[in-house]
């Protein structure tokens, strides 16, 4: 962890800092409230904000459509029941896994390089369970009724039906996005309350002071501020885990050929991980140009989560191959002939796609030349998104494309509104980054200035 | 919002109805002379005078006066919801919408009866006879009430022509009554008139007719079987000796009439006795599927295809196995039921059934080449083998030529009087009807046709091109239609009478071996409908009869036993006149086949066009019936449109194909090529779709569908082939042209993929292996053991219902298709949403083909019909993951559907194996036509939107027949006493439900059986609905045994 000669040029340091060296308690703090408090807006937020914002229109004017008109108007037919919501939902469930994972695990682990990414990172999270949420909901033919899918008491005295991995869903997600909230919102109280101290107008200091929940920065307060959020990493970590198992038991517990398997629970998970850590990358990457933070989210940051990503991009890519193997090594013919249609069915493109995605784009970080160059990487952590994506579409639709009876075979196509909710739930979420850029401090002003002392102290 | 029945003097409306004040529901506007109504009804002749009164034509909202007809039947509906009312609840429901979602349905008020009609308990149904007229023959049917609203029909098992099942036609007639398109008023020029004033143009008529002896005046019908008709008919011919009378019914077989009397010198009716027959020979005769008399022909056909291991056949004295040998140019459920079927050019049916003659020794050449002539010696001994006990059985759009040889045939036979009987011809005047209409045309150009009655057909839609029939109609002075829909003849009539559908009128009809049904009414005229007999009898010296009156007045002499009245009550109790069959006769053969001119085969490289009634609209007429137009077709699984049929190896030749769309695949839309057909100077563009089993160089043209003016339903859907149909090429035609356009089509194709990919769905054998290795079935699957769940087991300690289905006899007829949805209000999605793979039938017959060997591979695969419902699984992986637990158990083993509860997450279809669950996905149903509101099965609910739903057993008839029985002293529930309505529809008796607890029942016995097995059955579901695995039985001379593949293994 050493600081590195300023002499040589960052991106030749065989280990980058963690943060760049010069900096204070001052100079962090400064920085980094900068861009909620002092910074004018700029007109690139404004535009890019806009653009987002009207996508998330979309995303609204599709679901009033949608609940009109009623789930009809997608592509879905019988035999392929599920088509982009279930897409959707499984792809945004896995972006959202990162967040969590960079802040408990890396934070249990003591992994200092976390600290500039975690807190955008979680809010990355926050969003993206927030979009794979609406698609659960509305994906049900009546989603006025969906809230039957809570075990609430009625006069019906009807429960849910525990069997079904659907409600296991609901408390998985439910669950995971409350810890995932509480978690960001407390890490985020030393730094409202900077903020607080810092803002000008009254208003803002009444808002930010009512979120900082009294916060004076006592030895009392760091004491509870520090156990509480350990605690809190504690019991996140293992919703890392049981999120997307919780979710790729939607399909391991179904006896569709290509659902049906016991490897998707950990490949669901490193899938979930190796996407979260390509949307880390592919929004990291602008943000620090944008406010001038490669200071703080250096190519040590970088090149950690390339790493990352390379590893469960590997678990990945092992998931692939054993389904093949397990296909052809086990008795079952449904599973034989699912396997060949992934190369020779109606789909096979997208499964080559996704094997360039997936597979052979991430080799190539192997090389630290790549990791290090950031436009490469940028364009790398959009193909593994894409990838993603296109994991889960001939999952979810080629194996009901494709199960037992021929004669019912069918295909999936989307329409527009199928597109549009899709798009426009990456409007809502770009929309709900915008807002917490010029809202919160994007990076985490009190774990910064830590660092500084660690910094400081390693340099004595 | 009726006023009802004052005759009766039980008008009560009003005081229940607060919410309907004056004024409030757009009535007002239209007050109702009720002095009038009264006054006019006094005036009519009888009391059974169906009246409807006046009608808003611009507005969908009517008013109709309506009584009872007899006193056991209420003939009133409480549609208390009109138009302005339905609007305002639908701005509430719209507002809730807004609120809670939507999905909600429009509340109605209910009035109830004051007096409660003699004999109806409300919500019991009620069952009445009547018969369905087609063409030259009547189907018997019994038709249940609710309230007096027809809702379901079944057959009439005492009637000749059903024996208790139906076909497609007949199930899908209740909704061509509730039809919304169906003409309504009398129209005069095309403007709204009225009855009165066209019985005062009537009888102006008549009595200018009346002067020239009648010259001038014809009748234009179809194949006409009612007695009363017919007298009317005769009377009038003899009120005007110079009027003559034509028929025309564009696919009717001229070939079967005029080779009857080829053969014997007189038009002669062919009785068939398929049971009695042990080899059966198809000369492309569809005897199981279309033609009069094909449901009891199927019930009896099938009832000799038991393989007879197992039990069943001793017990019940099940004779042998039949084997039928079928010749023809393009595949027919009859053709698919074959134990061996040959592609034949039309062309060369002739050849072959006079080759098979020589054979037979009646002269003329013997010999054919090649395969052509193996089949042909195999199919000679065989025939030859069974004398007294084999049926020659020539199709309906042969030639006179090959009817006359199959008669000969039969004869050398001795077939006649054995499994074949002749009677005289059950159409009253058999005319050749071809030239019947010929003849009329010749004279409307010589303008020698004053007056044109034409009743019911559309000849304007499907007469011969080259007659010109609407350039030629528009010479008649008054040309006078009788049609339920305001259709393409109609435009071109001065006069256009509203047709009453059959279960709102009086008449009587004759069944393919005349026994004689008189049709009575389930319901007053929904619309202003008149009869045929309504229609002469205003020209007659007696106008004003209503069909009632004349139907009764021609059966006075009736008497069965007890008087008139007792008998007529009988009759109409019964659904037939007892002892009206038409006696057998014995004609002579009076020709020899040696007579016939050397045979013309079209050349081999020539192309062949043919013409086929649609399996589903038949030849148009029920183009606009939803249900039909989205039956998919047996063989190609087509829906809403219709496609030229080529072979395989001619799309080749032609460049023909077709492309799986991305959306809906292989279950919905393929887009096909488009091609032009050009034949006799006419041209149509038609779309292309290749079936396995067609002849090479054969194009099916099937017709019946580019309707232009048939309602909401039918208008412009498929091609229409009567625009290349001349009369010298009725049902074959050569020299003409094809040719692809570039462009193509989408279809909407119910079931594309047609191969099993191994997976052993359909499960068959020849009956030689069967005897010898009678558990081939079962031994195909694996059955794993009942504890490989982590769930607790059901007990059923009750009944445990079940099915068993004999593949052995499904030919995929699809009546059952259209029962179900009948019975279980299953709506209509129209093309575009098949095409996206939403279509909601109940049950799916999937048709797959196996190729018996590599020669044959796709000109002449092996045809295989599952009917696939919901499988009632005991382990239901359905029921596992329905978050809500909207689909569960029951205690008698059904899937049970709580639509109520569903909130539409599509993971039961997901995970549903055999894909049989059905999705809302948008709102299918009607909610808004009123007259489909009547229609509906009022024990079934209707699905909105979002909610899935499926096969449930018919738990409705399930639930009625356990209410019977406990009342009936908590007694058990027999077997056979709940018949679900695919079981009941079946002609085949494919279908059989019982209680598979009880070890006696039908059902369980069949299970038993070592065909007996479950479909996917490794997956370990244990479906409750089990299939009888495939059994044929083909020629060892043609099909050595051991070859097959179970032995191969």
């Amino acid at each position: 962890m050493s600081a590195g000669t300023p002499n040589i040029p960052p991106e030749l340091r065989r280990s980058a800092p963690v943060l760049e060296p010069g900096h204070t308690y001052g100079s962090v703090t400064e920085k980094i409230s900068a861009i909620v408090l002092t910074r004018p807006t700029s007109m690139g937020w404004f535009v890019g904000f806009s653009i987002a914002f009207s996508l998330a229109m979309l995303l609204f004017m599709s679901v009033a459509y949608l609940i009109l008109k009623g789930t009809g108007i997608w592509g879905i037919n019988i035999p392929v029941g599920w088509g982009f919501a279930i897409v959707n939902f499984v792809w945004w469930i896995g972006i959202g896994h990162a967040g969590t994972l960079i802040s408990a695990i890396l934070l249990l682990l003591n992994q200092k390089w976390r600290t500039s990414i975690n807190r955008f990172a979680e809010a990355m999270t926050l969003f993206a369970v927030m979009c794979a949420g609406i698609f659960p909901l509305i994906h049900t033919g009546r989603p006025w009724f969906a809230y039957w899918m809570f075990p609430y008491p009625n006069t019906m005295g009807i429960w849910p039906q525990f069997r079904s991995p659907l409600i296991w869903d609901v408390f998985a997600v439910s669950t995971y996005f409350t810890v995932s909230f509480f978690f960001w919102f407390v890490g985020l109280i030393p730094d409202l309350a900077t903020l607080r101290d810092r803002a000008h107008p009254r208003a803002k200091q009444v808002i930010y002071g009512m979120l900082a929940l009294g916060w004076r920065g006592s030895a009392r307060h760091w004491h509870r501020y520090q156990t509480a959020y350990l605690l809190l990493a504690g019991l996140a970590t293992p919703l890392v885990v049981s999120v997307h198992t919780v979710v790729s038991l939607d399909f391991a517990v179904a006896l569709v050929p290509g659902w049906h398997t016991t490897i998707f629970p950990p490949y669901f998970v490193a899938g979930a991980i190796y996407s979260g850590f390509a949307m880390v990358i592919t929004l990291a990457i602008p943000l620090r140009k944008v406010y001038g933070l490669e200071d703080f989210i250096t190519m040590r940051h970088l090149e950690n989560m390339a790493k990352v990503m390379l590893a469960t991009g590997l678990i990945v890519g092992y998931g692939y191959v054993i389904e093949f193997f397990m296909a052809f090594y086990g008795p079952d013919k449904f599973d034989k002939f699912l396997a060949l249609q992934r190369l020779t069915g109606p789909y096979r493109y997208f499964y080559f796609a996704l094997i360039f995605c997936n597979i052979i784009t991430p080799q190539f970080l192997w090389l630290r030349k790549i990791r290090i160059n950031v436009p490469l990487l940028f364009l790398i952590s959009i193909v593994v998104n894409i990838g993603m994506w296109l994991e889960r579409f001939v999952i979810v639709v080629l194996s009901l494309a494709r199960d037992y009876t021929p004669s019912a075979w069918g295909r999936y196509a989307p329409t527009f509104w199928d597109w549009s909710t899709y798009i426009g739930t990456i409007g809502l979420f770009l929309a709900l980054l915008f807002l917490f850029v010029r809202a919160l401090p994007v990076i985490s002003i009190a774990e910064m200035r830590e660092l500084v002392a660690h910094t400081s102290e390693e340099k004595k | 919002m009726h006023t009802r029945d004052p005759i009766h003097g039980h008008d009560h409306k009003n005081g229940h109805e607060p919410e309907h004040e004056a004024g409030d529901d757009g009535v007002h506007e239209f007050p109702l002379d009720l002095a009038a109504v009264r006054a006019r009804l006094a005036s009519s002749p009888g009391k059974e005078h169906w009246r409807s009164l006046e009608e808003l034509a611009a507005d969908p909202h009517f008013e109709e006066l309506l009584h009872r007809e007899f006193p056991r039947q209420a003939s009133e509906w409480d549609d208390s919801l009109d138009r302005r009312g339905f609007l305002r609840l639908m701005g509430a429901s719209l507002a809730l919408a807004g609120l809670s979602g939507c999905g909600r349905a429009p509340e109605e008020t209910i009035v109830p009866y004051v007096k409660n009609p003699e004999g109806l308990t409300l919500g019991k149904p009620l069952f009445y006879a009547t018969a369905m007229t087609f063409g030259a023959d009547a189907m018997g049917l019994l038709v249940e009430s609710h309230e007096g609203r027809p809702t379901k029909i079944e057959g009439n098992p005492d009637h000749p022509s059903s024996l208790g099942a139906t076909d497609a036609f007949a199930q899908a007639a209740v909704l061509g009554l509730y039809d919304p398109d169906r003409s309504q008023v009398v129209t005069h020029l095309g403007e709204i008139s009225s009855w009165g004033t066209f019985q005062a143009e009537a009888t102006a008529i008549a009595t200018a007719l009346k002067a020239q002896g009648g010259a001038g005046l014809r009748l234009l019908s179809g194949s006409v079987t009612s007695p009363t008709l017919v007298a009317q008919v005769a009377a009038l011919l003899k009120q005007f000796p110079q009027a003559k009378w034509h028929q025309w019914e564009p696919a009717g077989s001229d070939g079967a009439r005029e080779g009857g009397k080829l053969a014997y010198g007189r038009y002669v009716n062919t009785v068939y006795h398929p049971e009695k027959a042990d080899v059966i020979l198809s000369l492309d005769a569809d005897f199981l599927g279309s033609g009069p008399g094909h449901v009891r022909y199927a019930k009896e056909f099938f009832r000799r295809r038991n393989p007879g291991r197992g039990g069943l056949l001793a017990e019940y004295g099940v004779k042998p196995m039949n084997r039928l040998y079928v010749v023809e140019p393009t595949p027919s459920v009859t053709g698919a039921a074959a134990d061996h079927r040959l592609p034949l050019r039309m062309s060369e049916i002739e050849l072959f059934a006079r080759a098979l003659a020589g054979k037979l020794g009646l002269g003329g050449l013997a010999v054919l080449p090649g395969k052509l002539g193996e089949w042909l010696d195999a199919a000679a001994a065989d025939l030859q083998k069974h004398r007294g006990a084999s049926l020659i059985v020539a199709g309906e759009c042969q030639p006179a030529e090959v009817h006359a040889l199959a008669q000969a045939i039969n004869q050398a036979l001795g077939n006649a009087g054995k499994t074949l009987d002749y009677t005289e011809p059950v159409e009253a005047q058999p005319v050749h009807h071809i030239e019947s209409l010929r003849a009329l045309c010749t004279d409307m150009y010589d303008g020698k046709v004053d007056t044109l009655l034409i009743l019911g057909g559309n000849p304007g839609y499907d007469a011969p091109h080259d007659f010109a029939f609407v350039e030629k109609l528009k010479k008649v002075r008054v040309a006078i239609r009788l049609g339920a829909y305001a259709d393409e003849t109609s435009d071109y009539c001065h006069w256009h009478i509203p047709e009453a559908h059959f279960l709102e009128s009086w008449s009587d009809a004759r069944a393919f071996d005349g026994t004689i049904s008189i049709v009575q009414p389930l319901i007053a005229p929904l619309y202003q409908g008149k009869t045929a007999h309504e229609v002469i009898g205003a020209f007659s010296d007696k106008p004003g009869q209503t069909s009632y009156d004349l139907v009764r007045e021609h059966w006075k002499t009736l008497d069965v036993g007890g008087g008139f009245e007792k008998s007529w009550r009988k009759v109409l109790n019964d659904g037939v006149v007892p002892g009206t069959a038409l006696p057998s006769i014995h004609p002579l053969l009076k020709w020899n086949p040696a007579s016939l001119p050397p045979v013309k085969t079209a050349p081999p490289d020539e192309l062949e066009f043919i013409f086929r009634p649609d399996p589903g609209v038949f030849d148009g007429r029920f183009a606009n019936n939803g249900w039909l137009q989205e039956l998919p077709r047996p063989l190609t699984k087509l829906t809403w449109d219709n496609a030229a049929l080529v072979s395989p190896a001619t799309a080749e030749k032609l460049g023909l194909g077709h492309r799986i769309a991305s959306r809906g695949g292989e279950h919905g839309q393929v887009r096909a090529d488009l091609v032009d057909i050009e034949l006799f100077g006419s041209k149509v563009t038609a779309a292309t779709w290749t079936v396995p089993g067609q002849a090479d160089g054969v194009i099916t043209l099937p017709l019946g569908y580019g309707r232009s003016k048939a309602g909401h339903t039918g208008t412009n859907k498929g091609f229409n082939a009567y625009a290349v149909r001349a009369s010298w090429g009725l049902w074959a035609a050569t020299g003409g042209k094809i040719a692809a356009t570039g462009a193509d089509y989408p279809l909407a194709c119910t079931q594309y993929h047609f191969n099993m990919e191994g997976r052993e769905l359909v499960r068959a054998a020849p009956l030689e292996e069967f005897h010898r290795h009678p558990n081939f079935a079962q031994e195909k699957g694996e059955a794993p053991p009942k504890e490989l769940t982590l769930y607790k087991e059901y007990e059923y300690p009750g009944y445990a219902w079940g099915m068993a289905i004999d593949l052995s006899k499904c030919f995929g007829c699809n009546a059952c298709v259209v029962a179900c949805q009948s019975e279980n209000n299953i709506p209509v999605v129209g093309k575009d949403q098949v095409m996206r793979g939403r279509e909601m039938h109940w049950i799916r017959i999937d048709r797959y083909y196996a190729s018996p060997s590599q020669e044959t591979g796709l000109e002449n695969p092996d045809a295989y019909f599952q009917p696939v419902t919901c499988q009632q699984c005991e382990n239901a992986p359905c029921e596992l993951v329905c978050p809500v637990g909207a689909t569960v158990h029951s205690a008698e083993g059904l899937n049970d559907m709580v639509y109520n509860r569903c909130v539409g997450t599509r993971y039961c279809s997901n995970n549903c194996p055999y894909k049989v669950r059905r999705f809302n996905f948008l709102r299918f149903q009607d909610w808004e036509t009123p007259s489909l509101k009547l229609m509906r099965n009022p024990e079934v609910t209707v699905r909105s939107r979002g909610v899935m739903e499926k096969c449930t057993y018919c738990v409705q008839r399930i639930n009625n027949t356990r209410i019977e029985a406990e009342e009936d002293n908590n007694r058990k529930i027999r077997d056979g006493e709940i018949v679900t309505a695919c079981e009941a529809a079946c002609p085949a008796e494919a279908i059989v439900f019982g209680n598979a607890n009880d070890a006696n029942s039908r059902v369980a016995r069949l299970k038993a059986q070592s065909r007996n097995y479950t479909i996917l059955g490794e997956l370990n579901t244990r479906p409750r609905t089990s299939y009888l695995a495939a059994v044929r039985n083909p020629n060892p001379a043609l099909e050595p045994p051991g070859k097959t593949e179970t032995e191969k293994r």
